[in-house]
């Protein structure tokens, strides 16, 4: 098929292009986050993140020394001081809010009856009056500074001590491995029930589960909510595993059925004659066999599990012990709201496990995906 | 698929329908052994090894779910040495009882995940009409007060119509977008690390893509720098920044770009799939005939994968039917940007109104059911 286009160099080369805007597109949205959350707060907070590499200016206004501290100097009245109280680099500096920065660093400015203010780049000032000045209120510099471009991990140091996104990662991680491991298990056992052996009501069964695939969770929220405080269970942990099992369950069946079904008859035939029983059959043969399959689930649940808000929201509750990442990310958005340096960490925080497992298996999640969708048209 | 009986029981038939029933209580009395059996051992276990191990959750979690998979072999390796002992494979009714233990065996099976079905998705079902029918506590029949307040009520109806205008974007957008990347991805060499990051928001929660999205979306007010991307373009461009998200109407579109986002991706892997699947030979006889790239493409191939893109689409379209961690991350349905599963979670945990809560889940599952039975006709067709 390439060969058609491989032949047209310009065709080609707006292949390439486009291709290249797409990715772009989509993977521009996430890098923001990523920089940004690398970023120092103060420049997050007035620059955009694709300027992260270069100087960012900043305003700023400074109070010099109160006017009666000047010490006499050859003939005049001088204060000196710095702007920064600290390290910083002055690009211009300017006397009044109209024009914060009319002089360059290096310059004298008139601030009136005959004084002057010189500001250097590195902040120093020198204000020099005629005579003998008085007064407490410090005369206002406006200075706009360049700062180079400061990237740190104190973002990150912060969300995950302070604003507990620790103990959220923690029991994200508490409900996904069990909410994972468990269903996979129930499901193979169903499935190969389903896939090898014969008993009335198979057929009904199979096409419950493939509708059951398509049920709104929202249906089942306020029945299972009522159910798990009648027995007891309320907010727990267990309670929130046996759901995702629950849900889980139609689409791990539906996958590892159809993968089971389509091994090879003899191979289970002839560990029949040769007297295994289906339990053996299915410990020793079909669930090493089976491991392609038992592993796109996996993925699938593992995502499901992590990323969802739902389900956690409505069977853990809100309380700040059992708070998982996405519902640590989604009150922050709230509390949080313009806090970029927090919201964008905690973010990536939150999303990081799930694209490095997407990344190392993307292979089982493809062949899942295909197993689910394409068979079905 | 008769393995079972056509192997080991070459004499008798299946049982009739009172033997059904029999096996099905002997069947369920197996079960409920297994189940107490394996559940009672782990629990003892849990409570012993808890009083050892450190107070850490993650520990915790990791000896649950060890305890877990045990349990659950436990079960089946239990439940299937109980049938071989009530009927052993050997002695002078060794063919009966082989019969007799190859029906029950696979109710065995099911057991677990059947219980499980029957108590997380089919009984909230039936749970939720009940429920439609009565007052916000479950408790007092109301008739049918809740469809009536449902058809005059304004939010319901702000949300019925922002429903309907994401599932006719959404699932197009993501179609078409997935179409293009994998028609385009499959001619070049680095398509695979393409497709990769193409693919990858998948990975990435609602709630996560919702903060990325707002942090593009972000709003200072005219003559600030603006840290938001899409209001820095607009102002590079000379526009006026605006606060998008609260924009009546277009808010609605600025939230679905977030999951025509995550799902073009999807639409993508399946579509491209589809695409290599194409027979060579119609491809190769269209450009004997001088059919350019563009004509094969929609002429050619896009009409040989059109039950593979019907699959996507509605794949899509039930996501879209259920949105709600975006819409609740961004908005929370204020800027009428509303939509039925985060209105129906705002009368279960804010207006604590049960009946009207399940009655607005009702409507979501009756989206869904033309879908469902599609799937269902569909799927049947494959198995036969």
């Amino acid at each position: 098929m390439s060969t058609v286009v491989g032949s047209r160099p310009a065709l080609t080369w707006a292949v390439h292009l486009a291709v290249l805007f797409l990715v772009a597109l989509w993977t521009l949205p996430t890098l923001g986050i990523l920089v940004s959350s690398l970023r120092d707060k103060d420049q997050l907070a007035i620059s955009g993140w694709w300027t992260a590499l270069t100087a960012s200016e900043r305003n700023l206004v400074a109070r010099a020394a109160p006017p009666e501290d000047a010490q006499p100097e050859g003939g005049r009245w001088v204060l000196t001081g710095n702007v920064f109280n600290g390290d910083g680099a002055a690009a211009a500096f300017g006397v009044s809010s109209r024009e914060p920065s009319a002089f360059a660093a290096g310059d004298t400015a008139e601030l009136g009856d005959g004084a002057t203010v010189t500001v250097e780049a590195n902040g120093d000032y020198v204000i020099a009056y005629p005579e003998k000045p008085d007064g407490k209120r410090g005369q206002r510099i406006f200075i706009s500074s360049v700062e180079p471009p400061k990237f740190t991990t104190e973002n990150y140091e912060n969300v995950l001590f302070s604003e507990g996104l620790g103990k959220s990662f923690i029991n994200t991680m508490t409900v996904t491995i069990p909410a994972t491991v468990i269903p996979i298990l129930i499901a193979a056992y169903a499935a190969y029930a389903l896939a090898w052996m014969e008993f009335p009501g198979r057929a009904l069964l199979l096409a419950t589960i493939v509708g059951l695939l398509v049920v709104p969770l929202q249906m089942s929220l306020i029945p299972l909510l009522r159910l798990y405080n009648e027995v007891g269970i309320g907010k727990s942990f267990i309670g929130i595993w046996l759901a995702h099992t629950g849900f889980g369950l139609p689409l791990a069946i539906y996958l590892l059925r159809n993968y089971m079904a389509g091994l090879p008859r003899e191979i289970i035939e002839s560990a029949k004659v040769d007297g295994a029983s289906d339990f053996e059959i299915f410990r020793k043969i079909i669930l090493p066999l089976s491991f392609p399959a038992l592993a796109s689930f996996a993925i699938f649940q593992f995502l499901w599990t992590w990323n969802d808000l739902l389900v956690a929201t409505v069977f853990l509750g809100n309380n700040e012990e059992q708070l998982v990442l996405t519902g640590r990310l989604r009150e922050l958005l709230g509390s949080r709201g313009g806090n970029w340096e927090i919201l964008t960490a905690s973010a990536f925080v939150a999303i990081i496990v799930p694209i490095l497992v997407f990344f190392a298996m993307q292979r089982y999640l493809v062949r899942g995906l295909l197993a689910g969708s394409v068979k079905g048209g | 698929m008769a393995i079972s009986s056509t192997i080991t029981t070459p004499t008798t038939g299946s049982p009739g329908p009172g033997g059904f029933f029999v096996t099905l209580a002997i069947a369920l009395f197996i079960m409920l052994a297994g189940i107490v059996v394996s559940v009672v051992c782990a629990v003892a276990v849990f409570a012993a090894l808890n009083a050892i191990l450190p107070d850490i959750k993650l520990v915790q979690a990791v000896l649950v779910m060890l305890l877990g998979v045990a349990a659950c072999f436990g079960y089946f390796w239990g439940s299937n040495r109980i049938l071989d002992t009530i009927y052993p494979a050997h002695g002078a009714r060794i063919a009966d009882n082989i019969n007799k233990a190859n029906s029950i065996r696979p109710w065995l099976f099911l057991g677990p995940a059947v219980v499980i079905l029957g108590v997380y998705l089919v009984y909230p079902v039936v749970n939720s009409i009940f429920l439609s029918f009565h007052g916000p506590d479950g408790r007092q029949w109301v008739g049918g007060a809740n469809y009536a307040w449902l058809v005059t009520d304004a939010a319901f109806r702000e949300s019925m119509f922002n429903n309907i205008l994401w599932l006719l974007v959404v699932p197009a957008a993501a179609t078409f977008f997935g179409l293009i990347a994998a028609a385009l991805t499959d001619r070049i060499g680095w398509g695979n690390l393409a497709k990769s990051l193409i693919f990858m928001p998948m990975a990435i929660s609602f709630v996560g893509a919702s903060v990325i999205w707002k942090f593009i979306y972000d709003y200072r007010p005219q003559g600030t720098e603006q840290i938001g991307l899409l209001n820095a373009i607009v102002t590079f461009f000379g526009g006026e920044p605006q606060a998008w998200i609260t924009l009546p109407l277009w808010n609605s579109f600025f939230l679905m770009v977030i999951l025509i986002w995550i799902q073009t991706g999807f639409a993508m892997v399946i579509l491209s799939a589809a695409l290599r699947g194409i027979p060579e030979e119609t491809i190769e006889a269209a450009i004997i005939d001088g059919a350019s790239p563009l004509q094969i493409f929609y002429k050619i191939k896009v009409p040989q994968i059109w039950g593979t893109i019907a699959v996507v689409w509605t794949t899509i379209t039930i996501l879209v039917l259920k949105v709600f961690d975006i819409v609740l991350a961004m908005t929370n349905g204020q800027w009428g940007s509303q939509v039925l599963a985060n209105y129906m979670f705002d009368w279960m945990f804010r207006g604590l109104d049960f009946g009207r809560a399940s009655t607005i889940a009702l409507v979501i599952m009756a989206m869904v059911t033309p879908i469902m039975i599609w799937n269902i006709r569909e799927a049947r067709k494959d198995m036969k």
